[in-house]
């Protein structure tokens, strides 16, 4: 008896115990956001072991944040949430000069209005918001917000479960700034979602690909690599950016304060910005990235295809989500209207 | 095995116990359960209170000045109506889970002790899997394309599959089915517990069968189903996850709402001050179920 306490005992010593002098890195991110791949072909190469964390939205991030989670080493939050995370105080400042790759970045993507200069945050992927269609069942040829306030749809349309997202699709249409702070404006699009309301079948951020592949929904409001993904077990499935435009966004790396191996975070960083990384991730992921040194591994028709690569005229009625402020709060009252009705 | 259901028998503490020993040593013994409950329990919803009086700067953080904005806030008709919507739909949860837990449970009290132990077992085991992914099986049963709608439409039943998942009918079965084995343990101890003699004796002094259950049965297992309602009620009204999944996020329920305030809208002040209003509702309304039916020591 005596023995098996022992025993019992040295081993729960023995999982305290670092295995031998190996680095690690701890990652919070997004689930199935980087290719295993990669992460194999890091830990080959810098000999750091990598310790992958999932979350499911900014918010959840936001609040372990918060809540004090420490040993994070790398985080990927969404743009819109970065400034809250920097006024918070739970970023700490990137050295630029330890990530040389940086200079491949497409200057389109660098000084964003959510952190100017980068001093806390580097590009990761972007992505847009739009279309989702099930061609078997969509005969005609999408290309309009409209499609979603089609009759003949009527129960066979999924919306994200997003406030601002929705919205946005809304004051689109109307010809509208998604950011817009015109209360009128945010009324008469509160007032259009309620006409969409009885065609929609779930308003839904999470299943996108699942309801789109499953044929559950023939129309999908959702993010590019969603669909893309959907489209990939299932090939009726394309995806569509509305002429309007939409919500496009970007995730970027991050490192907490309190992150226990700052180092191998940089070197993690630098390796993703590495032009032949950067385009693996966009061939496995479907989300564009925004690295120019990428473009010449990515395949031609990756390169081309304007689901994954909007073209540029499309790009020009994009908008990133900014933070309302003060505003917030009448979004979300509008936003409640629409789900009482 | 063998024990499972005197182990649902003795579980049912009695407050009353506790009183009767109101001496230091009960204190004493309950020192740990004390302060977890402090721990746990009154301080983070002290944390609650103070957040819902609090300002919020736009970005979302507390700053420590009183104000009742939040209060006010939720004085509005929209609000109301969110309520309103989720009262109902608890209450009908409710009265759906008694009328299906009652006949089961006693069926259970009164079969042969070898196959109670296996349909209690039974009644336990869904909790082994994670309520998450039940609802998510719920789900692949009912949407159009499910199990249900191709067995229907194989047998010729239907031509088209019909709308189920994504309805306020969708919510209810699911709020049912999540809530049923909570009002079914309470009756079925209550039940067991009830004296065969009694009921000998109603007939023996000439009852019919349905005299002796409203006149003697129901009003002695009546707590069983007091606590079973508290069981089931209270949580009920709070859901959010079962009207996100299986009713589309089409209706907002006030456990929504507040759920949402603490992760989307990043209005943890006004997500406070709505769980605080809930929380007096439903301490209000205990105190008057509490009274109207006569019910001392179960809570």
């Amino acid at each position: 008896m005596k023995k098996l306490v022992w025993l019992v005992l040295a081993g729960l010593l023995l999982a305290f115990v670092p295995a031998g002098a190996q680095q690690v890195l701890n990652i919070y991110n997004w689930a199935e956001y980087i290719p295993d791949d990669v992460i194999r072909d890091f830990q080959r190469e810098y000999g750091i072991r990598v310790i992958y964390n999932v979350y499911s939205n900014n918010e959840e991030l936001h609040a372990r944040l918060r809540a004090g989670a420490t040993g994070y080493d790398l985080i990927f939050p969404s743009d819109y949430i970065v400034p809250v995370l920097v006024e918070e105080g739970l970023l700490q400042e990137i050295p630029h000069e330890a990530i040389p790759n940086l200079a491949y970045v497409d200057e389109q993507f660098l000084d964003p209005p959510f952190d100017p200069g980068n001093r806390y945050t580097v590009p990761y992927l972007w992505g847009t918001t739009g279309i989702g269609v099930n061609t078997r069942f969509v005969k005609e040829e999408i290309d309009s917000w409209e499609a979603l306030w089609d009759p003949k749809y009527r129960g066979r349309i999924a919306m994200l479960n997003d406030p601002r997202e929705v919205f946005a699709v809304a004051l689109k249409l109307l010809g509208y700034s998604a950011n817009t702070r015109d209360l009128e404006a945010l009324q008469e699009a509160r007032d259009l979602l309620i006409e969409q309301k009885p065609l929609v079948l779930t308003y839904d951020s999470d299943n996108t690909n699942h309801l789109l592949a499953a044929g559950e929904v023939w129309l999908a409001h959702g993010y590019s690599g969603d669909v893309l993904m959907a489209a990939d077990v299932n090939p009726d499935i394309v995806y569509v950016v509305p002429k309007e435009g939409g919500i496009m966004w970007m995730d970027v790396m991050a490192i907490p304060k309190g992150a226990r191996n700052v180092d191998a975070a940089l070197k993690f960083i630098d390796f993703i910005l590495r032009p032949d990384v950067s385009a693996r991730l966009t061939q496995v992921i479907h989300y564009p990235n925004p690295n120019r040194g990428a473009h010449e591994y990515l395949d031609p028709e990756v390169l081309s295809d304007p689901a994954i690569y909007p073209p540029q005229d499309v790009m020009e009625r994009m908008e990133w989500i900014e933070d309302l402020g003060e505003l917030a709060p009448v979004v979300d009252r509008l936003w409640t209207e629409v789900k009482v009705e | 095995m063998a024990t499972l259901h005197e182990l649902t028998r003795q579980g049912a503490l009695h407050v009353s116990d506790v009183k009767r020993h109101k001496g230091l040593r009960a204190h004493v013994l309950l020192l740990p359960a004390y302060l977890w409950l402090g721990l746990f329990f009154l301080f983070p919803l002290l944390i609650v209170v103070y957040y819902s009086f609090t300002e919020r700067t736009p970005l979302g953080d507390s700053i420590p000045v009183f104000t009742l904005e939040h209060y006010a806030r939720l004085w509005d008709p929209l609000y109301a109506r969110i309520l309103w919507r989720s009262l109902w739909l608890a209450v009908a949860t409710t009265l759906i889970t008694i009328l299906l837990a009652y006949p089961f449970a006693y069926a259970l009290a009164r079969t042969p002790k070898r196959w109670k132990n296996l349909l209690l077992l039974l009644s336990v085991i869904p909790f082994w899997t994670n309520f998450l992914i039940r609802t998510y099986a719920w789900m692949v049963i009912l949407r159009s394309n499910g199990l249900l709608n191709t067995a229907l439409m194989s047998l010729g039943v239907i031509e088209y599959p019909l709308s189920l998942l994504y309805t306020p009918g969708a919510v209810l079965l699911g709020l049912v089915y999540g809530f049923l084995p909570f009002m079914i343990l309470p009756i079925y101890v209550a039940i067991e517990r009830l004296e065969p003699s009694l009921l000998e004796a109603s007939a023996d002094l000439g009852a019919k069968p349905w005299q002796t259950f409203l006149r003697v049965t129901l009003p002695l297992t009546a707590p069983g189903i007091a606590a079973g309602v508290l069981l089931v009620f209270v949580p009920a009204l709070g859901m959010f996850v079962i009207p996100d999944l299986m009713g589309g996020a089409k209706v907002s329920l006030i456990g929504n709402l507040i759920q949402n305030q603490f992760l989307g809208a990043r209005n943890w002040q006004f997500g406070s001050a709505a769980s605080v209003v809930l929380m007096a509702l439903v301490i209000v309304g205990l105190r008057l179920y509490k009274r109207f039916f006569k019910m001392e020591g179960v809570f």
